[in-house]
């Protein structure tokens, strides 16, 4: 599975951000053509995403775009834009009910058709309201191009009569449910930005938080957020030793035709190894382990 | 002899006192400087220098002409030499930066007679070799008593350390000094002392110690400056040194900063004590001194207000001259106990030759410094520059001006990669066990030609407008006149 710890917003008219985000590796860079973006800067934002999503500095890296609404007069222009340069993953705005995921959906696979990509552009979708929040467990499961659900907190507490604050009370029951929601649909669940980048402690204190509740991960909009957050989720050093152990008992068990091993009286079924697996990829990422030298 | 009493009614001013001058005009008189001579300046209040331009206005006026400026560096506020130039009092430069106006100028061909950019340890050995040599040295002091023992880290504009006006004091023949402050003889410690000093004059400035530093102090927030830090502190912890008694120099500039603040939090984890941190001193090197993280600082020029103060405070704050520094026949260069050294560039090309004189195009508008002295001595020398600014590449297939051959480079930062020179085999093999990304120089210069596309050559005269010294005194490139 690939790991989404870090989603990285870059504004997509900050051009000095779009020639440079891929350089700070976060799991996923999200391009954004909606909200960060002024309404002169619409088109030549939307220009430059096109043209960064297929230069060389982005093919290593999971790309993402926000789009603006498909009701909006720039959303099918976005869509169009994005999908043809081969963005990863687009990045629904406000998403409030089914419907917004298939129409969505529907549109993408027109351009697909159109320019013949084969490769399924992925969906994300943002819940930033009451409605999306109640309706999250039927979106989570209305589409199989859905990778993921997330918080979008800003418009959330608007909708709910209320501001952010640092404990983060009033989105309690959001976070719950989207991530209830995406566990129960298999998907992801990312949270909402940390708005203050000033305050390293308070970023850290509510990335320990989400991470603690489940969440896979966090969009962010500052790259120095993102080694922070990345250490947060690094696996202690207990965990990577038990994954060695047991890659190293599963290998010892194919290799002599042994059908189970344990480890500590504990069997080491499929996904027990899986997750081992899963702990040195992070570990890897997280910069903890080594590649051996060739 | 009344008009000392303004200056200190407590010290009284005696005819044995002879080394008072009352103006510059007359010190210079005494000292019998004279058209076609040397003349020397130092640079530790860098862009805040407030010396040399006040006595060439006063040399201008008494009609010498024809003079060699030697100053251990020039900044952006000496671009009134340009008038001097062009007045044929200033016919020859010998330097290790030039920047703004008069890089420019001189780019341009305004001087007959190539400038000599000198490393900081260079400039020592051409002192001790007799190509250098200084007929008077104009040194601004903060503090000074009437006998000529002067600090920097007394009075009221300090700027620290007085590691470049030690060495132009031992080696000029005639040694005036400009003072802010007269303090009671005996002034001790004293970094200069009375039996090299001939005369004294007494001036409201010496220097502006607020632009020493540059803004050097507050730790950045710049996402690519930090990147480049954690990963250079990473690269310094899997080199091998990382171990109790290291030696680290690092530069001024956000990077550099950041990378000694995440070597503390290193050293602080590991249990890790450097023996000394070397050269150029931060705040951020006296604030790890502070926290018993490193043991001595050796100090040639204090960066900023913070290093300036604790010099004059901390006894494990030693203040070291140039020679002392990085002069490669000095019998006792501390650059060759030097374990680590971080550096900078402008360029750097596939063959690891730095430059960090010439811009992108072609403009004298940097330092020498002491980066091919600490590269060569250093045991792993780091240069750490992103591969491109902007649409300026930095990684080149050649450097437009070298200054620090690329035998004396061990590893090479950017954001996009870490290359480390071939030679060094192990090295490389424990930084990519370690997790960091190691790359062929090559494929980092490939990616800043598909990033910045490739640059058009500069056009240039036959005319050279600057030798670059290495520091053994050989020249290593020249600089030409830019094709107007």
């Amino acid at each position: 599975m690939k790991f989404r710890r870090s989603m990285l917003f870059v504004p997509g008219s900050n051009t000095a951000m779009v020639c440079s985000a891929f350089v700070y590796k976060p799991d996923t860079v999200m391009f954004d053509l909606e909200d960060s973006v002024a309404l002169s800067e619409k088109d030549s934002a939307r220009v430059m995403v096109h043209h960064a999503l297929q230069h060389f500095t982005y093919k290593d890296i999971e790309t993402a775009v926000r789009v603006n609404p498909l009701d909006s007069i720039f959303g099918h222009l976005d869509l169009e834009a994005v999908v043809t340069a081969g963005t990863d993953i687009v990045r629904l705005p406000k998403t409030d009910t089914v419907k917004d995921v298939l129409d969505m959906q529907d549109a993408i696979e027109k351009i697909e058709l159109k320019i013949g990509r084969t490769k399924k552009t992925k969906l994300l979708a943002a819940i930033e309201s009451a409605e999306g929040v109640i309706n999250a467990v039927d979106i989570a499961r209305c589409s199989p191009r859905l990778m993921g659900i997330a918080l979008g907190a800003e418009d959330f507490v608007r909708d709910l009569r209320t501001q952010r604050t640092k404990e983060g009370t009033e989105l309690t029951a959001a976070r719950s449910q989207i991530l209830l929601a995406a566990r129960a649909a298999k998907i992801q669940a990312f949270d909402s930005v940390f708005s203050d980048v000033r305050d390293k402690e308070g970023f850290i204190k509510e990335v320990n938080y989400i991470k603690g509740l489940g969440f896979d991960g966090k969009s962010l909009i500052n790259p120095n957020q993102i080694s922070v957050l990345h250490n947060i989720y690094a696996p202690s050093e207990k965990s990577i030793d038990w994954a060695y152990e047991v890659i190293e008992a599963a290998e010892h068990a194919k290799k002599n035709g042994l059908g189970v091993v344990s480890i500590d009286g504990k069997m080491v079924d499929a996904p027990i190894i899986a997750r081992a697996e899963f702990t040195l990829e992070l570990a890897k990422a997280s910069g903890l382990i080594g590649v051996d030298d060739e | 002899m009344n008009k000392y009493k303004k200056i200190d009614k407590n010290i009284v001013i005696e005819d044995r006192d002879s080394k008072i001058c009352e103006s510059i005009e007359e010190s210079i008189k005494l000292s019998g400087l004279k058209d076609g001579m040397t003349i020397s300046f130092h640079h530790a209040f860098r862009g805040g220098d407030k010396v040399l331009n006040s006595v060439m206005k006063v040399i201008a006026s008494m009609g010498i002409k024809d003079l060699c400026i030697a100053s251990s560096s020039l900044a952006s506020v000496h671009d009134e030499i340009i008038e001097h130039i062009k007045s044929g009092v200033v016919t020859q430069i010998y330097t290790s930066g030039l920047r703004s106006k008069l890089g420019e100028a001189i780019s341009n061909g305004i001087m007959d007679k190539p400038v000599q950019v000198h490393s900081h340890g260079g400039r020592v050995h051409l002192l001790q070799s007799g190509e250098l040599n200084i007929d008077v040295a104009f040194l601004g002091v903060p503090c000074t008593d009437k006998f000529g023992n002067a600090t920097g880290s007394q009075g009221r504009s300090k700027c620290g350390s007085l590691g470049y006006a030690m060495s132009d004091a031992h080696y000029a023949k005639y040694v005036i000094m400009l003072s802010e402050t007269l303090v009671p003889f005996p002034n001790a410690p004293a970094s200069i002392s009375q039996d090299e000093v001939d005369s004294i004059v007494m001036v409201d400035e010496v220097g502006d110690p607020s632009k020493i530093g540059e803004g050097a102090t507050r730790m950045t927030t710049n996402p690519k400056e930090l990147l480049l830090a954690r990963r250079t502190a990473r690269v310094i912890e899997n080199s091998g040194l990382f171990k109790n008694g290291y030696s680290l120099q690092t530069g001024t500039g956000g990077s550099s900063l950041a990378t000694t603040i995440f070597l503390a939090e290193k050293m602080k984890k590991k249990n890790i004590k450097a023996s000394f941190g070397l050269g150029g001193i931060t705040g951020s090197m006296v604030d790890m001194l502070k926290n018993n993280l490193i043991e001595k600082l050796m100090d040639v020029q204090s960066f900023d207000e913070n290093a300036a103060k604790s010099l004059g405070e901390n006894p494990n704050h030693i203040e070291i001259s140039a020679n002392e520094y990085a002069n490669p026949s000095s019998k006792g260069a501390t650059i060759k106990q030097l374990d680590v050294v971080i550096l900078s560039a402008l360029e750097i090309d596939v063959d690891f030759n730095v430059n960090v004189i010439t811009g992108s195009k072609g403009l004298l508008r940097g330092a020498s410094g002491g980066h091919c002295d600490t590269a060569a001595e250093a045991k792993l020398s780091i240069i750490v520059a992103p591969i491109n600014r902007g649409r300026i590449p930095t990684i080149r297939s050649k450097v437009n001006t070298i200054v620090t051959p690329g035998d004396s480079i061990d590893v090479v930062v950017t954001d996009q990669g870490i290359a480390v020179h071939p030679r060094n085999v192990e090295l490389k093999k424990s930084l990519k066990r370690a997790g960091l990304t190691i790359v062929d120089i090559k494929e980092l210069h490939k990616r800043a030609m598909r990033l910045c596309g490739k640059p058009k050559r500069i056009e240039h005269t036959d005319k050279v407008v600057a030798q670059i010294r290495y520091r053994d005194g050989s020249v290593i490139d020249e600089v030409y006149q830019l094709a107007k």
